[in-house]
């Protein structure tokens, strides 16, 4: 790359001086976003070309509008038709599923975390314009690098467009009747927060039901911040550990704060309790927030400006012990229009598309693309901030092993989320749940 | 007009019949002509039946996943099922949920056909209300009995704790294992029981009122009509609702998958769901074949003890009823 990540900060400063637009809401050009002067690469859109393109369904509104906002922008510009599918997270990967293995259906898919890396074969190269994007908008952020690359070289398989994380959101007010002014970083005081919130009726809830993105999150919170992890580097099972029964026995002290029916909840189990103000505290993505702030009921309204939010607390790990769910775009080698495919796909990252719906959405899938953070609505709100900074993680999904079918699969089958799930209810001890989730773990390993 | 046709039919006649071709003697022979009157239907079940059962047998002895064709690894697959604590509860919990439900959905369903074969007012239209659980797509269903057992929104709880003021605290139906079945198992007799009501209540339309008279006349009480009128002459028709309706149960799957999605740690799943589980979101398509290919033996035990432990009848073997 010709740029450095320094150039790109000393552009981002300037164009921060320089800019002022309005913040939510604006379709002016998005001066805040930093960009170096690289020439974009030409792809010569095919003769009557025409694209079929898969995402995950929408959790908050603007998300779905200005997604569909520019991709008319795309055709109006380029004549080429574009139709977009809009589908359910859980139907999301059956489909792709059958896509890469039919050859047939959809030319790009816009799906989770390590799915490109299942389908590597099937998939065009990247390279070409994930350097041109990183060159231009000032780097791509760790997970970017993890998800977007094929393990351990430098070949894009798929083109990072977002993620969502899920950090602490509590209710301000009644944190600090617990007697505490932030949510504490060491895991003791965390608990003893925990327990206070639920003698003062208000407690903490965090799903360790069949819920993809709740569950696992919080399972792997749980091990990272007392340093335990599934695999090491070389993907070696590494799960049955002392690290791994401290966080079993640990998860078994906070499940005795938690309101009852956590075990059952799924995605929007906790996002229910919240806003019904059963819960004090869980962990969730920004569309909690965001759906209390837009909410027509002034009450609700109310609940968000008392809610707060920040990392998870970091326990033993150095860095924030959570990781974002990235969305990727595959482009499918069946295409008969790769060229006007990654024309589309350049168009919705550049940044008069891209600032656009970062900002209407209010950070939902935080960029990829470091130069993004730069934008002024992340500063808009305080409450954004450990959003903003979401794709900046070590941590992945089948940390520290690597990214492929067999991370993907543990995830898929719940394995570390049952195994924490078995012990906070008593029916197994932290020792053998530990062994039972290794051993299934490692069948998905051993293939992969 | 009626004679020109009748002419020109007498002029076929005095036609001398020439010996037939070969293609002729061949459409005349019978076994030839009832293959070929099959060969369609033949088509269909190979390309429909035995084309995706054959692929779902290959797959289970494949390590295939989503996105890779997999190789062929003999037995393996079932030999790790066998070890898999996962599986074994999934096949206690299919066979448990399949027992309880088909009890509990013909128990009541017969009770429920007993009352509308009487004569009550709304008749026709009584009837059309129970049947809408079976109408209601299942995933509909599912979402609402997934509302009437969450842990903060339960109208059964709510009803419970805030209207009668009987407990403290919500129930959790879906938190622990056992309650998390039973709870289950509830909802899938609820959908269930129409067809059975319905079916049984077609069958005991056909029962002539005359044996209930002729009975009557020989003083029999209600007890001795059920046990010797109605119940040996709705068997036929009791064998057949029950071998669908286990069936359905056996390999039941919405209603599981979108209430508990096998939770919690797997303490509900049923071969259905546990197969897709693992063979879908989880992409071992190989292994959720292996569990797919495991419940044929058990379908198949189950329709052979309800089809003729239940209801051996003559008809059955091709022979008049009595």
């Amino acid at each position: 790359m010709a740029m450095t990540r320094r150039d790109s900060l000393t552009l981002g400063a300037a164009a921060l001086g320089a800019a002022s637009i309005p913040i939510i809401g604006a379709h002016a050009a998005f001066d805040d976003v930093p960009t170096a002067d690289v020439k974009a690469p030409e792809y010569k859109i095919e003769q009557g070309a025409s694209l079929h393109v898969i995402r995950p369904a929408k959790f908050i509104d603007p998300d779905e509008v200005y997604w569909k906002e520019n991709t008319k922008k795309f055709s109006d510009k380029t004549g080429v038709d574009v139709k977009v599918d809009f589908v359910s997270w859980e139907d999301l990967r059956p489909q792709l599923a059958v896509v890469a293995n039919t050859g047939a259906g959809a030319d790009i898919v816009v799906s989770f975390g390590g799915d490109p890396h299942i389908y590597t074969e099937k998939l065009v190269d990247m390279t070409d314009l994930a350097d041109y994007l990183g060159a231009k908008y000032g780097g791509w952020y760790d997970l970017a690098l993890l998800y977007g690359r094929k393990w351990e070289t430098k070949n894009w398989i798929a083109l990072p467009m977002g993620g969502g994380t899920g950090p602490v959101l509590y209710r301000k007010s009644w944190v600090n009747e617990a007697g505490y002014n932030e949510i504490p970083n060491d895991l003791d005081k965390f608990l003893d927060l925990c327990q206070k919130l639920h003698k003062n009726g208000h407690p903490f809830g965090m799903s360790l039901g069949h819920a993809l993105g709740d569950a696992n999150g919080y399972s792997e919170w749980l091990l990272w911040s007392h340093n335990a992890f599934v695999v090491d580097e070389k993907g070696k099972l590494a799960l049955d550990s002392k690290e791994t029964i401290a966080a079993l026995k640990y998860a078994t002290e906070l499940q005795k704060t938690m309101i009852p029916g956590t075990l059952t909840w799924n995605d929007v189990g906790n996002n229910q309790a919240y806003q019904s103000g059963a819960i004090g505290m869980t962990f969730n993505g920004v569309s909690l927030y965001y759906t209390m702030l837009k909410s027509p009921d002034p009450k609700v309204n109310a609940m968000a400006a008392d809610t707060f939010s920040q990392d998870t607390p970091f326990g033993e790990s150095k860095r924030k012990p959570m990781t974002a769910a990235p969305i990727s775009a595959m482009l499918f080698k069946h295409s008969k229009y790769p060229n006007a495919a990654k024309e589309y796909i350049r168009f919705m990252m550049e940044k008069d598309q891209y600032g656009l719906w970062l900002s209407n959405c209010l950070g939902y899938w935080c960029q990829p693309l470091k130069a993004y953070s730069q934008m002024k609505f992340w500063d808009s709100d305080p409450k954004l901030k450990p959003f903003k900074s979401a794709l900046d993680s070590p941590f992945y999904e089948g940390y520290k092993g690597p990214i492929g079918a067999a991370s993907a699969a543990v995830i898929a089958n719940y394995t570390v989320v049952d195994m924490f799930a078995s012990v906070v209810s008593g029916a197994n001890t932290p020792e053998a749940a530990a062994k039972q989730a290794a051993r299934a773990a490692e069948r998905y390993y051993r293939r992969a | 007009m009626g004679t020109t046709t009748a002419d020109v039919g007498l002029q076929r006649l005095t036609f001398t019949r020439k010996p037939d071709g070969l293609l002729t003697r061949l459409f005349d022979y019978k076994p030839f002509l009832v293959f070929l009157c099959m060969l369609p239907t033949i088509g269909l079940l190979l390309v429909f039946l035995t084309y995706p059962l054959g692929l779902g047998l290959w797959l289970s002895l494949t390590d295939a996943t989503i996105g890779q064709p997999g190789e062929y690894i003999g037995l393996d697959n079932f030999l790790y099922l066998m070890e898999d604590p996962i599986f074994w509860m999934a096949v206690g919990n299919t066979i448990f949920y399949t027992t309880v439900a088909t009890v509990g959905k013909f128990a009541l369903g017969l009770w429920l056909a007993l009352l509308l074969n009487h004569h009550i007012p709304f008749k026709a239209f009584i009837r059309a209300i129970v049947l809408l659980p079976w109408i209601v797509p299942t995933v509909l269903s599912a979402i609402a009995w997934w509302w009437i057992y969450s842990p903060q929104f339960s109208i059964i709880s709510f009803v419970i704790v805030d209207v009668l003021h009987l407990r403290d605290t919500y129930i959790n139906f879906l938190g622990t294992p056992w309650p998390a079945r039973w709870s289950l198992i509830v909802a899938n007799i609820w959908r269930g029981i129409p067809f059975v009501a319905i079916t049984l209540l077609a069958g005991l339309q056909t029962i002539s009122p005359s044996l209930y008279e002729a009975a009557l006349l020989d003083g029999a009480s209600g007890w001795q009509k059920f046990r010797r009128i109605t119940v040996p002459l709705l068997m036929p028709i009791l064998a057949v609702a029950l071998t669908l309706s286990v069936l359905f149960t056996f390999s039941d799957f919405q209603l599981v998958y979108a209430i508990t999605r096998g939770g919690p740690f797997n303490t509900t799943h049923l071969m259905a769901t546990l197969a897709f589980q693992r063979a879908i979101p989880g992409s071992q398509l190989g292994e959720g074949a292996a569990i797919a290919v495991s419940m044929i033996p058990f379908l198949i035990a189950a329709t052979l003890l309800c089809f003729f432990g239940v209801g051996r009848r003559k008809w059955q073997q091709g022979e008049a009823n009595d």
